[in-house]
């Protein structure tokens, strides 16, 4: 299967270099701390953040460092056949794991000990690249918590097909058995915290597909700062500073 | 940059499901043209200042691939929803013209109308998706004319009539192939053109065939209908497969029945071609006609088929019109399947090479003649054509593409695509056979020979002093090959240890120091996949400078190879092994014959010799241990011609002889190739490539079961251990009686081929004639891709070089061998075509007596085998007059031909005269006739 043309053309009409489009907003759910809505293309996912609040279960309690939480899953809807997916099924909780690592990586949890802070996202539309948008919600949705973090996490993926690097893959290309890059940067700091990959690579390849998601989430880290430079006027403007 | 999320798609992949993509629309997509002032050139592939541009519609791309191909198109923009279209409705012509896209030599231009902005269109309610193609190619030709303002002529070619009013409609201009064609004045190209099909029909109803508008042939059920009919197993999938010696008899292998099953007739057959895919429905059991399929029909077309153009040739050749009914008997044997085919699954056209049937100059000439094309080989119909050149073509061999086959024509429609030469001329013929074969024999380009090292090439100092590579330059190697090889790939060294050992090496010539991953020349050899020889030339893989010089490993030069050396204790034992790159020298590059003489020559005590004669006596102890595992001795029918160093025609013909060094070389190699497949498998064992050789099935081997019994032979093919002794037990009164059962074993069986090991399990890995659990190939990278990405596998496992990444991807991998074994079988039909064509100018000039052995009895006739010269052929008993045949008959338990008065019989494997002939039965046909003395 040709998922470059010649003239250098993706199935949808991008060239390899380019990722979808993006949009953010912040705010999507009042009841949370902090809540926000990420897409990439058809890629949609909402991100709530509670905390940092009272440990729920004591016993997990730690007396130098926050607790943090992570829920994902996937509503029935988000993909467009109709399957009821079990609630903490492997592939949900294996997300829900790296979240959790990618986030803690970049909270500062030693300025609060003894509290929790839970993080939950959902896919409400499924087209590949979920993770890297859940990661780029929960990131806005902690900014919006106002808890205090390291640096931005941002994530986006690249993949390898036709013997090209392609940057943000969707459902389509995903699905079609080549390597796929998930990476997760502090792109301020310059450092890696989520490195994944399905299949196999050359290592110098990898190189290259690698170079290729940190543009990415570079892109992505400038459009979140964007918005969140957007939102914190509108804070300024609503409090009449 | 402006992105549309649009684009709501149903696909059925067994349910219908909605699919949602996103499709981004873009303003950086350009038109293509040079001197455009708003668009980036800098990707422009149209010519500076064209006076016209065309834009090709899919009708106008699938059918007209020919003339597109012709030089004389030229700048034409194919849009992508064009190319989209053919690609879903045939691939061959998707890369095709992908292929004239691609070469910088023609000015055809990709226009990806369907993501640029301006030129996308959406779906309109109650339009269907041909309809919204048609629209969106409108556009896009509009959008072209709009663009580049009215300098230039933006002309859409379509033969879609539909398509053409519209566009008119809107302003665009629009022709059909034909009128453009017409305007360039060029009558040559017109005959390139493909006539829509009820063209066809309506000119011959008027000028040829008053009786034409009968349907000949049952109409192909739709497709729904053979896909419930295969579902509920009434219809049966297989592809179809011509008889060579009886184009009228064809078989389908159905897995669904297990068997194959028997299509006689043309009408039976309705229209399909050798290879197609078709869906059959089987005859009532009553209609199964078994002596037919035993019967070696030699007719060129039915008589009752005889009508038409030219009037056909005398038509001697005998031909069998079944005893259907005639004798209970044989009607009582009838156990196989006949069937019928109702549909044509998926078809296997593609160009055909042979000649005009040769027909009298039309009064008027120049004008458009229709002719009858004859392919040369045989499976095929007589293809119709029109040509306005007719006088050019009648003496010339051509190549014809097959348009169409409708119901009331009986032969197929097609159209001229180009000629090769003179009929009868050697190098037309020898081409011929190249082109039937998918050989490519084109020089190679500036690409590829740009890869190559700067001549004159030696070993560089670098190479000596590179620590991966062993300097072996003062072991006397030595290398033994066919006389008169230029290409050495192998070469061997022998030398005794003190502890009594021996330290045997076999040295290949590195080819991959010189062919690297993913360069031109590189593709080019993997393309190729292997060299092609024929009689009197060679199709090299790679170019000749490395083929005959820097690779080839010849005496008293320095050269790199890659080698295998092993310890051997004097049992033949190994006792160790290893592999390295290397430098060697050459101390004698010797024929087999040489070789064997030195050995012969007890008076020779010189090293050399010893090293040959120590290499010998191992190589026979290997050979016996081999053998006692089972491995097969099998023989083929190899014939060597004496060609005539000025005229190149043949002088004569023999078999080719083994001698001992033959085997000595062989059986080295063979331990090579063993150890390196060890190798490549423990470091690589799921993206190793390899060879096996499946074990025959039971049905397989039923032929020659059948002939050993009925000569009161028995053979015990249980395993290849036991088939192997049977078959040296298998002695009769004369000498040649071993090998022809060797022959026939030999053909009963499949052919080995390459495989990625990631694809198979280990048991089945076995090759079955060499009884070893693994093999490659390794010893022959000069002439063989396999052994250069075996050298490459080698290498990494060693950790000289990294692996390159296709061996990465088993499916890549997997694609590689299937074009190495389609190359291979190529390769080696062209080399037998070849063999075929020289037996025919060889005999022309002398028809010969000689003594044949009956291989196979038939009801009209039996094929015999001529040792001497390697030709099997038929020999009728019954003549073509003699139609009602009864008089011979068959006895299947015995395999003989009687005379039903019993005077004469035939048994199978008897030896007889015969009379060899070159005749010419139909013009420009000619072949070798077989006649008994």
């Amino acid at each position: 299967m040709e998922y470059v043309s010649p003239e250098g053309l993706r199935l949808d009409g991008r060239r390899p270099m380019e990722m979808r489009q993006i949009r953010a907003e912040i705010g999507a759910v009042s009841k949370a701390d902090g809540s926000a809505v990420f897409e990439m293309g058809n890629t949609k996912v909402i991100a709530a953040v509670y905390g940092p609040r009272q440990v729920q279960n004591k016993s997990q309690q730690m007396s130098d460092q926050a607790l943090v939480r992570c829920e994902y899953s996937m509503a029935n809807f988000s993909t467009g056949d109709r399957m009821r997916k079990p609630k903490g099924d492997r592939r949900s909780t294996e997300i829900s794991l790296v979240i959790r690592q990618t986030m803690e990586a970049c909270i500062l949890t030693h300025l609060m000990p003894h509290s929790q802070i839970d993080i939950f996202v959902q896919v409400l539309q499924a087209d590949g690249g979920t993770r890297s948008a859940c990661i780029n919600a929960a990131t806005l949705a902690l900014a919006d918590a106002g808890i205090p973090m390291r640096d931005l996490v941002t994530s986006c993926s690249a993949g390898y097909l036709n013997s090209t690097p392609l940057l943000d893959l969707n459902y389509v290309e995903d699905s079609a058995g080549g390597a796929d890059v998930t990476l997760g940067i502090l792109p301020k700091l310059d450092k890696v915290t989520l490195l994944q990959m399905d299949s196999k690579l050359p290592i110098d390849i990898l190189e290259n597909v690698m170079q290729l998601a940190i543009e990415g989430c570079k892109a992505v880290a400038n459009y979140i700062r964007e918005i969140l430079l957007e939102n914190t006027k509108q804070l300024e403007y609503r409090r009449g500073v | 940059m402006l992105h549309n999320k649009s684009f709501v798609k149903k696909t059925r992949a067994g349910r219908v499901m909605k699919q949602v993509r996103e499709h981004y629309l873009r303003d950086d997509i350009f038109c293509g043209a040079p001197f455009c002032k708003v668009c980036d050139t800098s990707g422009a592939r149209l010519s500076a200042s064209p006076s016209t541009i065309l834009v090709l519609d899919t009708n106008v791309v699938l059918h007209q691939i020919d003339l597109l191909e012709n030089l004389a198109i030229d700048d034409a923009v194919v849009l992508s929803i064009v190319l989209e279209e053919v690609k879903n409705k045939n691939l061959s012509v998707y890369n095709r013209i992908r292929a004239i896209c691609s070469n910088s030599k023609r000015n055809f231009f990709v226009f990806s109308n369907e993501y640029h902005r301006d030129t996308y269109i959406k779906e309109m309610t109650g339009e269907t998706k041909n309809d919204r193609n048609d629209r969106a190619i409108r556009v896009a030709t509009q959008w072209y004319q709009n663009h580049l303002g009215s300098g230039v002529k933006v002309l859409l070619i379509t033969n879609d009539k539909e398509n053409k009013r519209k566009a008119n409609e809107e302003g665009i201009h629009a022709e059909t192939v034909e009128t453009y064609v017409k305007s360039l004045d060029r009558p040559d190209l017109l005959d390139l053109l493909v006539r829509p099909s009820e063209d066809v029909d309506m000119e011959e109803v008027e000028d040829l065939r008053p009786s034409k508008r009968k349907v000949i042939y049952i109409e192909h059920k739709p497709m729904s209908e053979i896909t419930s009919g295969l579902h509920r197993g009434i219809y049966h999938q297989g592809k179809l497969r011509v008889n060579r010696y009886n184009p009228f008899e064809a078989y389908v292998g159905s897995e669904s029945i297990g068997d194959q099953i028997i299509i006689y007739g043309r009408s039976n057959m309705n229209r399909a071609f050798d290879g197609d895919i078709v869906a059959v429905e089987l005859l009532p059991q009553d209609q199964w006609q078994e002596e037919k399929s035993l019967s070696i029909a030699c007719g060129d077309e039915d008589e009752d088929e005889d009508v038409h153009l030219a009037p056909n040739s005398a038509d001697d050749a005998p031909r069998t019109i079944p005893q259907q009914g005639s004798s209970g008997e044989i009607n009582a044997v009838s156990s196989r399947p006949s069937g019928r085919i109702v549909g044509i699954i998926k078809r296997n056209w593609h160009s055909y090479c042979g000649s005009l049937e040769p027909m009298p100059m039309p009064a008027g000439s120049g004008g458009i003649v229709h002719a009858l094309f004859v392919s040369k080989d045989r499976r095929f119909p007589k293809i119709r054509i029109q040509t306005r050149q007719l006088e050019n073509l009648l003496d010339k061999r051509i190549v014809v593409a097959v348009d169409s086959w409708d119901r009331q024509s009986r032969y197929p429609s097609g159209h001229y695509v180009r000629t090769i030469g003179e009929i009868g001329d050697r190098d037309t013929e020898s081409e011929v056979v190249l082109i039937e074969n998918d050989i490519n024999s084109r020089p190679f380009s500036s690409q590829v020979l740009a890869c190559l090292p700067p001549l004159p090439w030696t070993v560089s100092s670098e190479d000596l002093s590179n620590p991966i590579r062993q300097d072996l330059r003062n072991v006397r190697v030595f290398s033994v090959d066919p006389p008169g090889c230029k290409d050495i790939d192998d070469a061997l060294h022998c030398t005794a240890l003190p502890n009594g050992n021996f330290e045997v090496g076999v040295h290949i010539a590195d080819v991959t120091n010189f062919v690297h991953p993913g360069t031109p020349l590189d593709d080019e050899a993997a393309q190729r996949g292997t060299s092609v020889y024929l009689v009197e030339r060679r199709i090299d893989m790679l170019p000749k400078p490395l083929t005959e010089d820097i690779c080839s490993l010849r005496s008293d030069v320095e050269r790199l190879a890659f080698s295998v050396i092993w310890e051997m204790t004097p049992e033949a034992d190994v006792v160790s092994s290893r592999f390295t790159k290397s430098v060697i020298k050459s101390s004698a590059a010797m024929s087999y014959v040489e070789a064997q003489a030195r050995m012969d020559d007890s008076r020779l005590m010189d090293p050399l010799t010893t090293d040959l004669r120590n290499m010998n006596s191992l190589a026979k102890k290997m050979r016996l241990r081999r053998i006692e595992r089972g491995a097969l001795t099998l023989a083929s029918a190899e014939v060597k011609f004496q060609i005539d160093t000025e005229t190149h025609d043949p002088l004569d013909i023999g078999m080719y002889q083994i001698r001992e060094a033959n085997q000595m070389v062989e059986e080295f190699m063979l331990a090579a190739n063993v150890s390196v497949a060890q190798q490549i498998l423990k470091s690589f064992p799921l993206c190793s490539l390899l060879r096996r050789h499946p074990t025959p099935t039971k049905e397989m081997l039923e032929p020659l079961l059948r002939t050993a019994a009925a000569i009161g032979l028995h053979l015990d093919v249980s395993t290849s251990k036991a088939m192997a002794d049977s078959l040296d037990q298998a002695v009769g009164d004369d000498p040649y009686f071993n090998k022809l059962i060797r022959i026939l074993a030999t053909r009963c069986m499949s052919q080995a081929v390459y495989f990625c090991s990631g694809e198979l399990s280990p048991p089945e890995y076995h090759h079955y004639g060499l009884a070893a659990p693994i093999y490659t190939h390794f010893t022959s990278p000069i002439r063989r891709y396999a052994d250069v990405i075996v050298h490459r596998l080698l290498a990494a496992s060693l950790g000289i070089f990294k692996l390159p990444s296709i061996f990465q991807d088993r499916g890549q991998l997997t694609s590689v061998s299937d074009n190495l074994n389609y190359r291979h079988r190529n390769a080696q039909m062209a080399g037998r075509a070849s063999v075929e064509l020289h037996t025919l100018i060889y005999f022309r000039k002398r028809p010969t007596d000689t003594e044949a052995r009956i291989v196979k009895i038939r009801s009209n006739g039996f094929f015999v085998f001529v040792p001497k010269y390697g030709i099997e052929g038929p020999v009728y008993l019954t003549t073509r007059s003699e139609k009602g045949g009864g008089e011979w008959y068959i006895d299947e338990q015995q395999q003989k031909i009687k005379k039903i008065d019993g005077s004469i019989s035939y048994s199978i494997l008897q030896t007889v005269q015969i009379h060899l002939e070159v005749v010419e039965p139909q013009p420009n046909r000619p072949k070798l006739q077989l006649s008994l003395i």
